[in-house]
């Protein structure tokens, strides 16, 4: 059998190779990749000011802003600003959270709770949550409430839509095959629709955390004497862009940490996808 | 326990799906339910096991289940329905965590359930890891764990390859063998429904109804027997001729739909 294959093959007759057409649209990022472009990026940004060419004022070189975060550190000016930031941040996002996720599954299994919610939810989500901060004021005093409140209202709005859609996309089967083993309801939600609406809700988690950082950083500006909102504020007003940039860093580096924890969250509870 | 398809109809809005259907599945015996497509055949499985109000009539139970039936009526899906986040022991311990048992006696339930499938050695595993063939091995582990009166397959073989088909045909065999479980088991393939099946009931097109119930007469351990195939090929041709037509019609309705 093979032996007459190989004579089919030696026959004869111009032979010529099928053209590979299948490369591409298998996008795979490299491990270094990144770093090793943001490190060109700084390392030419720094050179570019290090010569002159660049206005200090209009861009501090890298080295002056890492210079201004360890003067900000050491005077303790960072963590003055930075905790009273994540405090807002924290408190704003856990109860948006909390209450986003409450609404969310209520919707996602109470006709009654989807009719009346969605309708609220679509008439109040594209409202600019910052736009509600001198009214939140006004209810809450000028303390930290309204700021929190703000926040919390971001947070709940994204994440109530996230939970809904992932309870909405969680597969009929599976909760049709856990009632016809008599499986009840309160499991069912636990053990079915909870883990099932898991990657919707996480994904929720990552935008939501930053409408936080957004969210803060607006609403410090507009009135707060701390948090980092209020620092690149008060640098921009003194022409201190080394500092503001700083600022900007620092909330950089925020965000990418929250999406450093989400990730490792996705990794630990979502490891069968 | 006996289930009773009493004067079933069903329809979707404008949509008539089923009329009139009745029927009884004896305890111990299998019953296939075969008919062209659209024919209403796993509607009318939904309805006998609970998961959908007819618009008329009832699925009914006479007698009582297994005293230790902890379901007697339980579905083996076409597409497995297993929880993706679970392992395989998970899946099959699931229907039985929120019984009366302890975790000793749900352990042996699943160990059992998991033997009698020849999955004990992918206990650990999930379902992303497995096979098309094994998947639905895990979906029939977690039903018998929850040791059924009456199997309710829908076309439980139709997502698989050939092969896989045939080798998961024996293990059905083997299961239904000492005729302590009995199952109603719907699907396309003819085949299928003239080896497991002790009655065959064909359905007619869209709504369905009961055009013939066709007796298997012979058991299915002499199924297997060179001689008994030449018999199963004609009581195909039998019921083929019986949906033929009606099947091609129905193919040709839902490429115009």
């Amino acid at each position: 059998m093979l032996d007459r294959a190989a004579t089919e093959i030696a026959k004869g007759g111009v032979t010529r190779r099928v053209r590979f057409r299948g490369a591409g649209f298998v996008p795979a990022s490299s491990r270094y990749g990144g770093w090793i472009a943001l490190a060109l990026v700084i390392a030419i940004w720094q050179a570019a000011g290090s010569i002159g060419l660049v206005n200090a004022l209009f861009l501090p070189t890298p080295a002056a802003i890492v210079r201004a975060i360890y003067r900000l550190a050491i005077s303790g000016a960072l963590w003055q600003h930075l905790s009273a930031s994540l405090l807002r941040i924290g408190v704003g996002w856990l109860l948006g959270t909390a209450a986003g996720v409450v609404v969310g599954f209520a919707i996602g299994l109470s006709r009654m709770a989807r009719s009346v919610g969605i309708t609220f939810i679509s008439a109040l989500f594209p409202i600019p949550k910052i736009a509600l901060l001198p009214l939140l004021i006004l209810w809450l005093g000028i303390g930290e409430e309204p700021k929190i409140a703000t926040i919390a209202l971001g947070v709940f709005f994204s994440t109530a839509i996230s939970v809904y859609s992932g309870v909405d996309a969680v597969p009929r089967n599976l909760i049709r095959m856990a009632q016809s083993f008599n499986v009840p309801f309160a499991t069912i939600v636990r053990r079915v629709i909870w883990p099932g609406a898991l990657p919707a809700i996480l994904a929720g988690f990552r935008i939501t955390a930053s409408v936080a950082l957004l969210l803060v950083v607006s609403a410090e500006m507009i009135g707060a004497q701390y948090g980092i909102g209020a620092f690149v504020l008060q640098a921009g007003n003194l022409m201190q862009t080394d500092q503001l940039l700083a600022g900007v860093v620092i909330l950089s580096v925020f965000g990418l940490a929250v999406g450093k924890v989400i990730g490792w969250l996705e990794t630990r509870l979502l490891h069968w996808r | 326990m006996d289930l009773i398809a009493s004067h079933i109809s069903h329809r979707f809005g404008d949509l008539a799906v089923l009329d009139d259907v009745s029927f009884t599945v004896g305890a111990g015996e299998v019953v296939a339910i075969v008919g062209p497509s659209g024919c209403g055949k796993s509607t009318l499985l939904s309805i006998l096991g609970g998961l959908l109000q007819p618009t008329s009539g009832a699925p009914e139970l006479r007698g009582a289940p297994p005293a230790d039936s902890l379901n007697p009526l339980t579905f083996v899906f076409q597409d497995f329905a297993l929880l993706p986040w679970a392992s395989v022991e998970e899946n099959v311990e699931f229907p039985l965590l929120h019984t009366h048992l302890s975790a000793t006696q749900r352990r042996a339930l699943v160990d059992d359930a998991l033997r009698r499938t020849g999955l004990t050695d992918f206990r650990k595993t999930y379902p992303k890891q497995l096979s098309g063939g094994m998947r639905q091995r895990v979906g029939i582990s977690r039903a018998l764990a929850v040791k059924p009166a009456i199997l309710l397959m829908d076309e439980p073989l139709s997502a698989l390859d050939s092969q896989t088909r045939e080798l998961l045909m024996e293990d059905f065999v083997r299961l239904l063998a000492d005729g302590g479980m009995g199952a109603v088991y719907v699907t396309h393939n003819l085949e299928e429904a003239a080896r497991l099946a002790d009655r065959i009931v064909v359905l007619s097109r869209r709504p369905g109804r009961i055009r013939e119930v066709v007796t298997v007469p012979m058991t299915r351990s002499e199924r297997g027997e060179a001689a008994a195939r030449e018999k199963l090929l004609a009581l195909q041709t039998q019921i083929w001729s019986l949906i033929r037509n009606e099947a091609i019609d129905a193919e040709r309705e839902v490429q115009h739909a």
